[in-house]
This record gives C-alpha cells, sequence and structure tokens, in this order.
C-alpha cells in the first residue's frame, strides 16, 4: 500500500493508505479523527465537509492518496467564530451534520471574503452582500435532516460580524 | 470496489501514453463523478492517473477570447472576472450546478466528461446498455422525468447533466485535446455524440485523449447572455430542463443569437433551429415562441412509469422564451 503523509489539524502523519480508501475513512478509521460524518458517501449531504488547503471539499468523494502532504482541517481543528455562533444560536438538533456545517460556512466566508459570486448573485459584476438567500444558496451543499436551517443562518450572519 | 493502481501524472504526454495503452485506465481529476462511480461499481479501473498537478489551472486572455486550462476548478472559473464581465452564461451555469464544496473540486475537462445521471445507469444490478452493451434500457417505460425528448434512439433515452457543458456549447467553445498522435482541437459541440446503436460512447474522444483546454472564442454580443435553469429544488439539483442563450439586438431586431438546452438529450443540445427561425425577427415574446415551436416540431416525449416526460416540451417552450424575454 502507498504511504502517504497526511497534515491534518496541524500534525502531520505517516499512513499507508489502500489505493480505494477516501480520505473521510482514512481520517476516521485511520488517524481517529471522527468529525467528519459519513451522511451518503456519494457527494449528496455534506456531512463530510472539510478544508483541503483551505478550501472546502467533500472528503467522501476525494481519495486519500491523492492528499500527500496537503493541508487538511477538519471541525475537530477549526478555530472560528462560527463555532461559538451555532452555540449561540442553537443552530443543531442532533448535530450530525454540525462538523460539516461548520467547514463549509468557514470555507463559504471566505469565497464570499474572495468576492465570489453565487447563483442568487443579482449582479455578477458588482461585488456580492451577504444576505440571507446569499447564505442558504451558498450552504445548499450540507443539508441538515433536523431542518435547523432557520437558526444555521442568524448564527452565520453572527458570525460574519453581522446582527445575530 | 475492485483494487486499482494510483499514480500522479508527472506531465501530460505520459498521462496520455499511460492510459491509452491500458484499456482499464483512466484519468482522474477533481473525482466527484469517478470516484462515486468505483463505489458504485459502475467504473472498474485497473489504473487511475491523476491529472490534476499537470494540467493547466490558468485561464489565460488569448485572441481576444479566453483560453481555460483543463485543471481550473469549477469555483475559479465562475469568479473569474473575465468570465463574469465577458461570458456570464457561463458563470451562470457554472454556479447553478452542483454545491459550493463540488465546485472547489470540479475541473474544466471533468465536467464536460461527467457521465449521465440516468438512475438505471448508476444501479448495477439494473439492465442498462450504457453500462453494458446490449442488456437493455430499463429507462424505456421506467422512471423518464430526467430523460431525453430530443435525438434518443431505441438504445438510450439518457441526458447529459453537465449545466456549464450547455453554456460552452451555446458560446461556440472549442476543445483541445492531447492524442497519442499529437494535439488537435474541434469545436465543443463535436465533442459529445448522441446515443444511437453505441450509447456506451458518450463523446468522439478516443480512450486516452486527454482534455487539455477549453478555449473561448472572442464575441461581442456573449456579454448579453444568460442561463436559466428549472430544477426540481431551487439548488443542489440537476437540471430538469436548461436554457443557455445570447442574444444580439439592434433597432428591435435580432441580429444574431446563440440558444443551447439542458436537460433534453445526450449531448447538451444547440438549438439550430431556433437561431434560424429567430434572425432578422422583431426581439419579442411572439418571435421567442415561433423559435420554441421551431425546436420543439422534433421532440417525443416518453411513456415512463412516472408519467413520462412530456412536461419537458412546454417547460423547454416557456425557458427558452423567459430567458430571451430576460435579455431583451
Ligand atoms: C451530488 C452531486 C450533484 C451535482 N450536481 C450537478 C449539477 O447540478 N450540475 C452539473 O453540471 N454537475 C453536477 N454535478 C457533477 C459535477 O459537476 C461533476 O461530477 C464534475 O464536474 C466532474 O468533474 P471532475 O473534475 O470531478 O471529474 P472526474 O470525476 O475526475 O472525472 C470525470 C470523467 O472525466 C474524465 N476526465 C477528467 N478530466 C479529464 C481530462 N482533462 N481529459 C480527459 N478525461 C478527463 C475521467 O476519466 C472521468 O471519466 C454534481 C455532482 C454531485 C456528486
Ligand atoms: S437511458 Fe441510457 S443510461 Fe439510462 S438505462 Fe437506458 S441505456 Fe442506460
Ligand atoms: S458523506 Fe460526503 S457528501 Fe454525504
Ligand atoms: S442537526 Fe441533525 S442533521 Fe443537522
Amino acid at each position: 500500500m502507498p504511504e502517504i503523509t497526511v497534515r491534518a489539524n496541524g500534525h502531520a502523519r505517516r499512513v499507508a493508505v489502500d489505493t480505494r480508501s477516501t480520505l473521510l475513512d482514512v481520517l476516521r478509521e485511520q488517524l481517529g479523527d471522527t468529525s467528519p460524518k459519513k451522511g451518503c458517501d456519494h457527494g449528496q449531504c455534506g456531512a463530510c465537509t472539510v478544508l483541503l488547503s483551505g478550501r472546502r471539499v467533500l472528503s467522501c468523494l476525494t481519495l486519500a492518496v491523492s492528499c500527500d502532504d496537503a493541508e487538511v482541517t477538519t471541525a475537530a481543528g477549526v478555530s472560528h467564530a462560527v463555532q461559538q455562533a451555532f452555540v449561540d444560536h442553537d443552530a443543531f438538533q442532533c448535530g450530525y451534520c454540525t462538523p460539516g456545517q461548520i467547514c463549509s460556512a468557514v470555507g463559504m466566508l471566505d469565497e464570499f471574503a474572495d468576492g465570489w459570486p453565487s447563483h442568487v448573485t443579482p449582479d455578477l459584476t458588482a461585488a456580492p452582500e451577504l444576505t440571507d438567500d446569499e447564505m442558504a444558496e451558498r450552504m445548499s451543499g450540507n443539508l441538515c435532516r433536523c431542518g435547523a436551517y432557520a437558526n444555521i443562518v442568524p448564527a452565520l450572519r453572527q458570525a460574519a460580524g453581522g446582527p445575530g | 470496489m475492485k483494487p486499482f493502481d494510483y499514480r500522479t501524472a508527472t506531465d501530460m504526454g505520459t498521462a496520455v501514453a499511460e492510459v491509452s495503452g491500458r484499456p482499464d485506465a483512466r484519468f482522474v481529476a477533481g473525482g466527484t463523478n469517478l470516484v462515486d462511480h468505483l463505489k458504485l461499481g459502475v467504473a472498474e479501473p485497473d489504473l487511475l492517473v491523476d491529472i490534476t498537478a499537470v494540467t493547466s489551472a490558468a485561464v489565460e486572455d488569448r485572441d481576444g477570447g479566453l483560453w481555460i486550462g483543463a485543471g481550473v476548478r469549477n469555483s475559479d472559473l465562475a469568479a473569474d472576472r473575465r468570465v463574469r464581465e465577458r461570458y456570464p452564461v457561463l458563470a451562470q451555469a457554472l454556479l447553478s450546478g452542483a454545491s459550493g464544496q463540488l465546485r472547489n473540486m470540479a475541473t474544466t475537462g471533468g465536467n464536460p466528461l461527467q457521465r449521465t445521471r440516468c438512475v438505471y445507469f448508476q444501479d448495477v444490478t439494473t439492465p442498462c446498455n450504457k453500462r453494458v452493451p446490449g442488456s437493455g434500457c430499463s429507462a424505456i417505460g421506467g422512471y423518464t422525468r430526467y430523460h431525453a425528448i430530443l435525438g434518443a434512439s431505441e438504445h438510450c433515452v439518457a441526458t447529459h447533466p453537465s449545466d456549464m457543458a450547455v453554456a460552452l456549447s451555446a458560446l461556440d467553445a472549442k476543445v483541445h485535446v492531447l492524442t497519442p498522435e499529437g494535439e488537435r482541437s474541434f469545436p465543443f459541440v463535436d465533442l459529445h455524440r448522441l446515443p444511437g446503436e453505441k450509447p456506451d460512447q458518450d463523446t468522439r474522444l478516443q480512450h486516452g485523449d486527454l482534455i487539455t483546454a477549453i478555449e473561448l472564442p472572442p464575441s461581442p454580443f456573449a456579454q448579453q447572455s444568460r442561463y436559466r435553469k428549472v430544477r426540481d429544488r431551487a439548488s443542489y439539483a440537476f437540471a430538469l430542463v436548461s436554457v443557455a442563450a445570447a442574444l444580439d439586438v439592434a433597432d428591435g431586431i435580432v441580429r444574431d443569437v446563440r440558444i443551447a438546452l439542458g436537460g433534453v438529450a445526450h449531448t447538451p443540445w444547440r438549438a439550430y433551429k431556433a437561431e434560424q427561425v429567430l434572425r432578422g425577427q422583431p426581439a419579442e415574446v411572439a418571435s421567442y415562441r415561433l423559435a420554441a415551436d421551431a425546436e420543439m416540431a422534433d421532440a417525443r416525449a416518453l411513456d415512463g412509469i412516472d408519467g413520462g416526460n412530456g412536461f419537458k416540451i412546454p417547460l423547454v417552450t416557456r425557458t427558452l422564451v423567459a430567458t430571451l424575454r430576460d435579455l431583451t
């Protein structure tokens, strides 16, 4: 089996991986970080979202063998205003989707800060505004089976520095 | 999942040689379609050649147009200032596809080569001519909501799922390919093929041909372009139908127009008939209806256990009229 170096949450670890293993399975089963969750395993729910070199991606569709030397941040390694905002706003029930929501929110706020537009941005050439519609669209890749969306949006508003 | 070898490509030429010389080898880019297919058993390669490090991740100004490396991620392309200003239909199509996480992974080369989302194609327990030639087509008389109304055959009625590809078809884009014989390029509209008797072949590429770049030609009126997607939920869903259009109007008359449809055929469907009907006509809803009718004259609805997909014919007409009206 090929050996790779995974730099997860600031710790470099050398692991032998099966070429078939996803980053999600290696993080959970070989590195003991169970914060990324397996919801669907097919790219359809966002529960497995992690930050790879700072960008939000789905770890269930990422082959671990392709992540040699890459910087991985899971929810367990995130330290960001979004976490306190989720607590303040009760932005979860069972919590299963939450680590994915947290990583996705961190990536989403960075994308927004870089001026990236979204499907609901009215004018593609102007700087977008972080309205509730924008947040819902930008976070649409994270499903919440408990339907905590109504509290997730205000939490994101607070984390983005707006009125909570 | 069957075991496979994995190699990081060292350069594009070697990647082409490695894959073309081995029938069960595959390129992998963002992996968002291929890794899913490995899990489903739809793809069973014995070697994956990862091309992300060797395909260009740059968008360059060239000859008045844009040259987009195959390694450019869908999210970066949609955020590119030049795309947003000069080819809005492409930015909108990209932003309407998948999710933020998936767009960060998906590539310019991989997106047009993603395979159909036909449920039977993805379910290895059901007959499917695209997956297993000669086994039959489960979609005919089955679940047809996401299936074709144009250009289908008795062997396959699947649709192409990419949004980006619909915009590229409308923009007269070109594909650059590296083959074992060398480089070649051809119109993007010739990349995909209708199913005919060989639905297992989605495109005209040969095994081992590598897409290196997509080229957008200069177009003064692509600035007046738009993508409209109709789907079962407002976000993170594939198109039932979609329209990419660019419109050039002077003195109330349509001088030129480009239209492509998504969700209706095995290829992104360039609506040449509608375009022809529109040129020289008044830029108004009545003309847009006539154009849509001309294109839909060849449409055939499928019967299915879900009530069939006849709803798509008026849906295309209304979506096309609405898109052109928005551009007027
Ligand atoms: C839940 C979900 C929802 C989605 N929703 C949408 C949607 O709404 N709209 C939409 O358009 N798409 C959607 N997608 C699909 C997504 O856009 C595609 O999977 C993605 O664009 C494929 O690109 P990739 O780089 O990940 O390709 P890969 O999965 O890496 O590769 C796909 C295929 O292309 C081949 N390939 C890749 N690059 C090259 C190259 N340069 N030259 C030759 N062959 C190559 C591979 O061998 C493979 O056969 C969705 C996907 C998921 C999982
Ligand atoms: S429509 Fe095409 S992809 Fe779907 S089951 Fe029939 S042959 Fe297979
Ligand atoms: S587990 Fe990865 S998207 Fe659902
Ligand atoms: S809190 Fe239960 S799935 Fe989101």
